[in-house]
């Protein structure tokens, strides 16, 4: 007979036991300890079925497999690009994935990437070690230049996205910035000075408050406290 | 390497603003100074600028003075860059960046002259006291000269002489009423430049593209007593005497806090 010792949406925090007896699982975020099962990290319970999740609140990136990433290239190989991913794992850009330009066999690489350079990027594959490979080929997937780096908390990255780009689309809406939010918790914004700096202290504002309810309103009328109108984005891509 | 952000800082302060909204000779808010935060230590203060944090802790000792001068007491000053406080600080011997900030916070107090060094000795040629400051660094957020240099001035205007018994020695569990008297109160701000722009305080990633930095230690009234150039472009007489107003004012500013 199985005790389950807490309710859903609560809070736990690591060590903390779930619950005992063998008739529940653990899943992502706890693991079993004897007949217990026991929170591995900081978060919110979600009771599912016989399954008990973990949401987490907090910790790094873990990389994923079809997340469009940030990422800062750390190394330039014979075979293509080293990233820095803002996890543990670093990753692998070849030279083959990197664009769908030709590009001739011991071509100077450091004229597509170079190193310190930002880029978008896909994950196509990560292994059980954790090798990640990355793919510049996609829509949307490029060298990033000018603008600003930002880091965000990657478990709030879904909530500043929002329901299908919502939230990150009514942010660039109103601000007049581009913005593209990596899964691994780094976002680019560029545009005017004054708002780029309300982007975010937006986005700041989101990770604060991404756990209680009307935040898209309240977002809205932030924004709109701070002098932002619903209004067509500027496209200032060629700076 | 930084060029992108480089290119992005100049862009922003040719529109006098900063990353973070700031204007160019703005420091970064709150600037906080608690005084007292070690038992053991003679004085102490924690200083607080935005999200760099420092310690500095005064320790005093009774010490032989040295041959060349016999009537004086001595200063140390001695920092440490906690591997704890940045990703790229090290544990091991101290590094140069480490040096670099213990010498200039030791200057400052040093050569304004605000240390009554006669006043520290006991016995001529025999007894002195010797006061050590060291400066800890808690969270590495960019601008650590300043911080430092307000913590040690902090620690020392917070620092009581521990009383002494009858054999002479120290006890360090009494404390008397006697502080360390100061003439004055040397400050260090230091000014970064970036392209042609002059800022105060730099976060880390302005850091990361300054081209030349000047710390000036002031008094109260203005009167320099200490510099030092880092960077490694070169700076024009222009661009010091520039620097050294900016950097005086701010030294005002900052001693209000003390």
């Amino acid at each position: 007979m199985t005790e389950i010792k807490v309710k859903d949406k609560d809070i736990v925090v690591p060590g903390e036991v779930l619950a005992v007896g063998m008739d529940n699982l653990p899943g992502q975020g706890t693991y079993r300890e004897g007949d217990n099962i026991v929170a591995g990290r900081l978060g919110l319970v979600q009771l599912d079925g016989r399954a008990i999740k973990l949401i987490p609140m907090s910790g790094r990136y873990i990389p994923k497999k079809n997340d469009t990433i940030i990422c800062k290239v750390t190394d330039v190989s014979m075979n293509g690009w080293r990233v820095d991913t803002n996890s543990p794992y670093s990753a692998m850009l070849p030279v083959r994935e990197a664009t769908s330009e030709f590009i001739a066999r011991g071509a100077d690489l450091t004229q597509y990437y170079s190193m310190g350079d930002y880029i978008v990027a896909k994950i196509y594959n990560v292994t059980s070690q954790k090798l990640v490979d990355i793919s510049m080929k996609g829509p949307g997937l490029r060298k990033l230049r000018g603008g600003r780096m930002v880091e965000v908390a990657s478990n709030k990255v879904p909530r500043i996205i929002g329901k299908q780009g919502s939230m990150v689309s009514m942010i660039k809406d109103m601000t007049g910035c581009n913005i593209i939010v990596g899964q691994n918790g780094i976002a680019w914004i560029q545009g005017d000075p004054e708002k780029e700096f309300l982007a975010i202290k937006t986005i700041r504002k989101i990770e604060q408050e991404s756990h209680l309810s009307g935040l898209t309103e309240r977002i809205k009328s932030f924004l709109e406290q701070n002098g932002c109108t619903q209004t067509q984005r500027v496209n200032n891509n060629e700076l | 390497m930084n060029s992108e952000l480089r290119n992005h800082i100049i862009r922003l302060l040719e529109s006098g603003t900063r990353l973070d909204g700031r204007k160019l000779t703005d420091y970064r808010q709150p600037i906080k100074i608690e005084y007292g935060v070690s038992n053991t230590a003679e004085g102490s203060a924690k200083v607080q600028i935005g999200d760099t944090e420092v310690i500095a802790g005064v320790k005093v000792e009774i010490s032989t003075p040295f041959p060349d001068t016999p009537e004086e007491g001595g200063l140390m000053v001695n920092t440490e860059l906690l591997p704890l406080s940045s990703p790229d600080f090290e544990s091991g011997p101290p590094g140069i960046e480490a040096i670099e900030l213990a010498r200039v916070v030791d200057r400052a107090i040093r050569e304004s002259k605000a240390v009554d060094f006669k006043g520290l000795c006991i016995e001529k040629g025999e007894k002195a006291w010797f006061i050590m400051i060291d400066v800890i660094s808690l969270n590495s957020s960019g601008n650590l000269l300043d911080a430092a240099s307000l913590a040690a001035i902090a620690a020392v205007k917070d620092m009581r002489f521990p009383a002494l018994n009858d054999e002479g020695k120290i006890e360090y569990k009494e404390k008397t009423d006697k502080k360390l008297g100061m003439k004055a109160w040397p400050l260090s701000v230091t000014v970064s430049k970036i392209g042609s722009s002059f800022i105060v305080d730099p976060d880390l990633d302005e850091e990361k593209v300054i081209d030349a930095r000047l710390t000036v230690g002031s008094l109260d009234d203005g009167t320099l007593c200490s510099m030092q150039k880092g960077g490694n472009s070169p700076l024009a007489e222009q661009d010091i005497l520039q620097m050294i107003d900016i950097a005086v004012e701010k030294a005002k500013e900052l001693r209000k806090m003390l």
